[in-house]
């Protein structure tokens, strides 16, 4: 792009009076108790990495509980029942509480450094997400301390954990609280998606987009498909659990096996959702490190896209034991053998960055080849138990322990360590000690080898795992000895890293520079605002490339170097080549994303206890604190267009598919029509299962009910979609009119769609099918009542007089939904109607 | 690595039979060649990492393509036919001239049947699984509660054991010895006090084992037999526990009729040595805590001795 200055920049010097003040006060963080108010990625980032790693140490803890337990044969130190909650929260807390939150923390506060984005695109979401987390995380953490943890494993299986053999409130807390923290796993997926698509520096392209932001993107993809098949599983077994609805009960028809493929189908993909983020970080941190721009960019990123979709191959490969038909295992098989290609392209492309630049041997340097010697021999590992008649041996023993935490430990905390001690100086501005690093690296390195290698013999010889102990007289007792002094030597090495962070946190501020002369946009000089002015982006290593860039970035040269609202702002590129499209006003610092956060959580524990009426009304609070949040927003642009560069006019804000909102409200619906094709495999699953269908006693209604429910749907549809276009003529009124005709449509529908199961004598509790028959109108009925919340909260927009033909958004997304509902109360009808057939 | 640091009880490198040795020797290619590989990546990293030469302009395809392409890619490809050629066979239905057996795993037991050939009756017995040398058994194998997983190293892999499912395993012990396996699926709270002992006997051993398993249980030739039977039925053992012919109402717990002449008490937790069973009756909630037996301690002490003898009589 070619600018009128005289050097070529997009801005002229000099800069106007007063600019970087008024951009100084918009971003300013509010002080003292306020900050809890904060929605930049810059604090509600630093919070989340914060209480993503005391889960680390937490659960941490809880592995030393274990090891201690199993550093000696019939050892008494914890009871059995203590043991079975300590393993199964280590897990639980390690996975949902640290893993995926750390990776979305740490993206969160580095990504818009990195992209060039003064912020993301929805920071309350982020806010949101982060403190639905932080509170249901640390209240679901406490159960451990009275004896009410789940017991059954952090993979849960019924029946195990159904209510006949598992009938304390364990594992309610681990469904209600887990199933919602998945849900802020999934606000903060869409706000990183739509952040990588659309807040690029004007420039770049996907092409030059750093690795990391791939990585990321991938994750946030993989999150959007996966997590829906966990929040599906764990909504069926607290129905169970609840209602008696027997999806899982063998005696009745369903099938515990039905859990295991849901659980799975989340539980794979996971392992590469925590792993992908942390191999885009070496492929930040290897080139810097050897001074020399990565090898093989391309293949990297092609690595990363073919993991994502083959992980999605692979979830039975945890169920080789359970007895699948032999060619779906052949199958399952030989795509966890191909997977190891994408991983090995990328060890091959890291080792020839290293080989062919000088390396500085730092701390990030050590971390960087720790993690290569543990996840290399953690990948030949998985390789080994890909090879079906190996798993049959060695599946749920001591070696699966190993592998896991190998390619775990390996693949992501050594990673996150090294990212750790990289991008420290970002925070403040100073390195940690290279001194303690090295010892912090060996204690590590050391202890997490001599504590996790000999499990692979344990396990060789016959250890299973999660005993919480074993007789002496096995020949496993030496090697679990040395893994306990392992662990603790371990733990040795991260608390000598806390001591050394926590005495660097609390140093002064100082500029940070660019202590490894790293080339991407996140060592640009940050402030609260992000950087002074957003680079023109022209190659993938625009610090090495561009020596004079910091300059020019500091002294406002480049896009957007102030604020034209007064309020915070960025720029929305186009998604592949950056091409600037519009300018984004961001909501500033609130406190209702805070309090609607607190209101789900307290929702979903006390349901838990069974305290209903408070449950309630925090669940109300929360509904209502996010109606008031975004009462505040989609508002009309302060000016049809604004100077973002010198000579460049862009207009304010987006309607439509143009804008942020739209997709991220497609990406919900993609996340909406998972969890119901989730509940559609259910009902399969138990079809297919039982020998004739529908079952015994329970039958299909009389088709009139399905029919007048679907064209009632589509009435529904049809009206909103003509208030869409009523709109769009000015028409405010028709508006009024269409969304009331059209709730009475949809909810009407459901009426009737529920009255026909109704005389046909559906009863949940007596069968698998007519469990999920009922899951499916249930979900359907809750996406009903949401509608009925949203249709009422667009005509109060209407009757305020804030939904115009330039703040349309709260339309715009309601019909999205309206129509998915459409589709998928028609998608359901046709299932429950066609299933028979087969 | 050498045979003594190997204990041979529950180990995957103490094979009883073909297939369990097919894996044991698949498993030594899979070691040496992951080792042979790490060995070499790692060396390479060294490599890379030391050099402090001038630069040498580096063929990002030879890397890319021929390390991360075409090496794995070969090796794997290499590794799939050999594992689909070392794969035990897997036979839908049970040989000709197999025995069948059942067994059910329940929380914290296993509960094995045998047909008995001379009756043609079920023998049900608990927590040992006795095959005939060189004949193939076929597993038949099942949950009565939550999901189970029957693994015993030395026979072969496991196979897991789903309520409303039934799996089943081909074994074959090539060799007289006794093996212990152990539940590999986590199933509550005494998951790891769930062991399972194998004895393969040669043929004519088998045959008289089994038929004097089928037998019912010894009559009392003294005394403090009689009484300690008498405690049995006063205790209401027999509520969950089945000696038969003298009370079979009950297949809850395990089948008792033959408890004495067993290897281990609790499915693997005491060895069956004197002093043991009365240590088991007394303090089951100590030893082995969940599990679905009352300690019995509080009972009056010669009755205790006596259903203790008693036991430790029916061998």
């Amino acid at each position: 792009m070619k600018f009128n200055t005289p050097d070529g920049l997009p801005s002229s010097l000099p800069r106007p009076p007063g600019e970087l003040e008024r951009l100084e006060r918009a971003w300013k963080a509010p002080e003292g108790w306020r900050l809890l108010s904060a929605v930049n990625n810059s604090q509600i980032g630093l919070f989340y990495i914060g209480t993503a790693l005391l889960f680390f140490v937490l659960a941490g803890v809880l592995g030393l509980m274990m090891r201690a337990q199993l550093a000696l044969p019939d050892n008494t130190l914890l009871s059995s029942q203590t043991y079975n909650q300590v393993f199964t929260m280590h897990g639980t807390v390690m996975m949902f509480l640290f893993a995926v939150p750390v990776v979305e923390a740490i993206a969160v506060y580095l990504l818009p450094g990195m992209l060039g984005a003064r912020d993301l695109p929805f920071p309350r979401l982020s806010a949101y997400a982060f403190w639905a987390y932080a509170i249901g995380g640390i209240a679901f953490f406490c159960t451990i301390f009275f004896g009410v943890s789940p017991d059954g494993g952090w993979f849960m299986y019924p029946p195990l954990t159904g209510k006949e053999h598992s009938p304390g409130l364990g594992a309610d807390f681990w469904l209600l609280g887990i199933g919602f923290i998945e849900i802020s796993a999934i606000a903060g997926a869409i706000e990183l998606i739509i952040g990588i698509l659309m807040t690029r520096a004007p420039g770049m392209t996907l092409g030059k987009m750093p690795v990391y932001a791939w990585a990321m993107l991938v994750s946030a993809f993989m999150i959007v498909f996966a997590f829906p098949a966990i929040i599906a599983g764990t909504l069926l077994l607290e129905l169970e659990r609840a209602f008696d609805w027997p999806f899982f009960i063998a005696a009745r028809g369903g099938d515990p096996l039905l859990w295991q493929h849901l659980f799975w189908f989340f539980g794979h993909p996971e392992v590469y959702i925590i792993f992908l983020p942390a191999a885009g970080m070496v492929s930040m941190m290897v080139p810097a490190m050897a001074r020399t721009p990565l090898v093989g960019h391309r293949a990297i990123v092609l690595a990363l896209v073919t993991v994502g979709f083959l992980s999605f191959a692979l979830w039975a490969h945890h169920m080789f034991t359970a007895g699948l038909s032999r060619h779906a295992m052949l199958f399952v098989s030989a795509a966890s053998f191909a997977v190891a290609i994408p991983s090995a392209v990328q060890v091959f492309a890291w080792i020839a960055t290293f080989w062919k630049g000088r390396v500085q041997m730092t701390a990030p340097t050590l971390f960087l080849l720790g993690f290569h010697f543990i996840f290399v021999l953690g990948g030949l590992t998985g390789v080994m138990v890909a090879v079906l008649p190996f798993d049959w041996q060695v599946h749920d023993t001591y070696f699966i322990v190993a592998h896991l935490h190998y390619v775990l430990i390996g693949g992501m905390v050594f990673p996150v360590f090294a990212g750790l001690y990289y991008w420290a100086p970002v925070f403040n501005g100073h390195v940690l000690s290279e001194r303690l690093a090295r010892w912090v690296f060996w204690l590590m390195f050391g202890g997490f080898n001599l504590a996790f290698f000999p499990m692979h013999i344990s396990g060789l010889l016959g250890m299973p795992r999660r005993v919480y102990t074993y007789a002496g007289d096995l020949g496993w007792n030496f090697l679990n000895l040395l893994s306990s002094i392992g662990a603790f030597i371990l733990a040795l090495g991260v608390l000598l890293f806390f001591i050394d962070a926590a005495r660097t946190v609390f140093k002064k501020k100082v500029a940070h520079g660019n202590p490894w002369n790293a080339p991407t946009l996140e060592w640009l000089p940050q402030e609260d605002y992000g950087m002074r002015s957003i680079p023109q982006v022209n190659t993938r290593e625009p610090l090495w490339d561009r020596p004079t860039l910091v300059a020019e970035v500091v002294a406002g040269r480049h896009w957007l170097p102030g604020t034209h609202s007064g309020g915070r702002e960025t720029l929305v590129t186009s998604w592949r080549d950056a091409v600037p499209q519009h300018l984004l006003v961001l909501p500033g610092d609130s406190w209702w994303p805070l309090i609607a956060a607190a209101g789900t959580a307290g929702f979903f524990l006390l349901l838990t206890v069974a305290q209903v009426a408070i449950a309630f009304a925090c669940g109300i609070t929360a509904i209502a604190a996010i109606l008031i949040w975004l009462w505040q927003t989609d508002t009309p642009p302060h000016a049809e267009t604004v100077e973002v560069a010198d000579g460049v006019f862009l207009p304010v804000g987006a309607r439509g598919m143009a804008s942020h909102s739209w997709w991220a409200m497609i990406i919900l619906l993609c996340v909406d029509a998972t969890v119901f094709a989730s509940l559609v495999f259910a009902h399969v699953h138990v079809s297919m299962a039982a020998e004739v269908c529908p079952p015994p006693g329970a039958k299909l209604p009389d088709v009139f009910w399905p029919l007048a429910s679907g064209v009632l749907l589509l009435a529904g549809s049809a009206a909103l979609w003509g208030a869409q276009k009523m709109l769009g003529r000015g028409g405010r009124a028709a508006v009024w009119l269409l969304v009331p005709v059209a709730l009475g449509c949809v909810a009407a529908a459901f009426g009737l769609d529920a009255r026909g199961h109704q005389l046909a004598g559906l009863r949940p509790a007596a069968n698998a099918w007519s469990a999920t028959v009922a899951a499916m109108l249930g979900w359907q009925g809750f996406h009903v009542a949401v509608l009925l919340l949203m249709g009422l909260y667009v005509c109060a927009r209407v009757w305020a007089g804030r939904l115009r033909i330039d703040a349309r958004a709260s339309l715009d997304n309601t019909a999205l939904l309206w129509h998915y509902v459409t589709v998928q109360g028609l998608a359901a009808m046709a299932v429950i109607y066609l299933m028979p057939l087969f | 690595m050498s045979a003594p640091l190997l204990p041979p009880l529950q180990s995957v490198f103490s094979p009883a039979g073909a297939s369990a040795g097919a894996i044991a020797s698949l498993s030594w290619v899979l070691i040496m060649g992951a080792t042979l590989i790490f060995v070499a990546v790692m060396g390479l990293l060294a490599w890379a990492v030391s050099r402090r030469a001038v630069q040498r302009p580096v063929p990002a395809r030879l890397w890319i393509v021929g390390g991360g392409l075409v090496f794995p890619a070969l090796v794997l490809g290499a590794l799939m036919v050999y594992s689909k050629l070392h794969t035990p066979g897997w036979l839908v239905r049970p040989p000709p001239g197999a025995l069948v057996v059942g067994i059910t795993a329940k929380m914290w037991w296993w509960e094995v049947r045998y047909r008995d050939p001379a009756s043609g009756k079920e023998v049900v017995l608990a927590n040992e699984l006795h095959l005939p040398v060189g004949q193939p058994v076929w597993l038949g194998l099942s949950s009565a509660d939550v999901i189970h997983s029957f693994w015993v190293p030395a026979l072969g892999g496991k196979v897991d054991m789903v309520p409303g499912r039934v799996g089943h395993l081909m074994v074959q012990a090539d060799q007289a010895g006794s093996w212990r396996g152990q539940c590999a699926e986590f199933c509550g709270e005494q998951h790891a006090r769930m062991a399972l002992h194998v004895v393969a006997h040669a043929p004519a051993e088998f045959d008289a084992w089994l038929a004097a398993q089928a037998r019912p249980a010894a009559a009392p030739d003294s005394g403090l037999l009689e009484n300690g039977r008498a405690a049995f039925l006063a205790q209401r053992c027999n509520a969950c526990h089945t000696i038969r012919g003298v009370a079979e109402e009950s297949r809850l717990g395990p089948d008792l009729t033959h408890v004495g002449g067993r290897l281990y008490l609790g499915a693997g937790t005491l060895l069956n040595q004197p002093g043991a069973m009365a240590q088991w009756v007394a303090h089951t909630q100590n030893i082995k805590p969940g599990a679905r037996m009352p300690s019995s301690a509080d009972m009056d002490t010669d009755a205790l001795k006596a259903l203790v003898a008693w036991l430790e009589h029916l061998k």
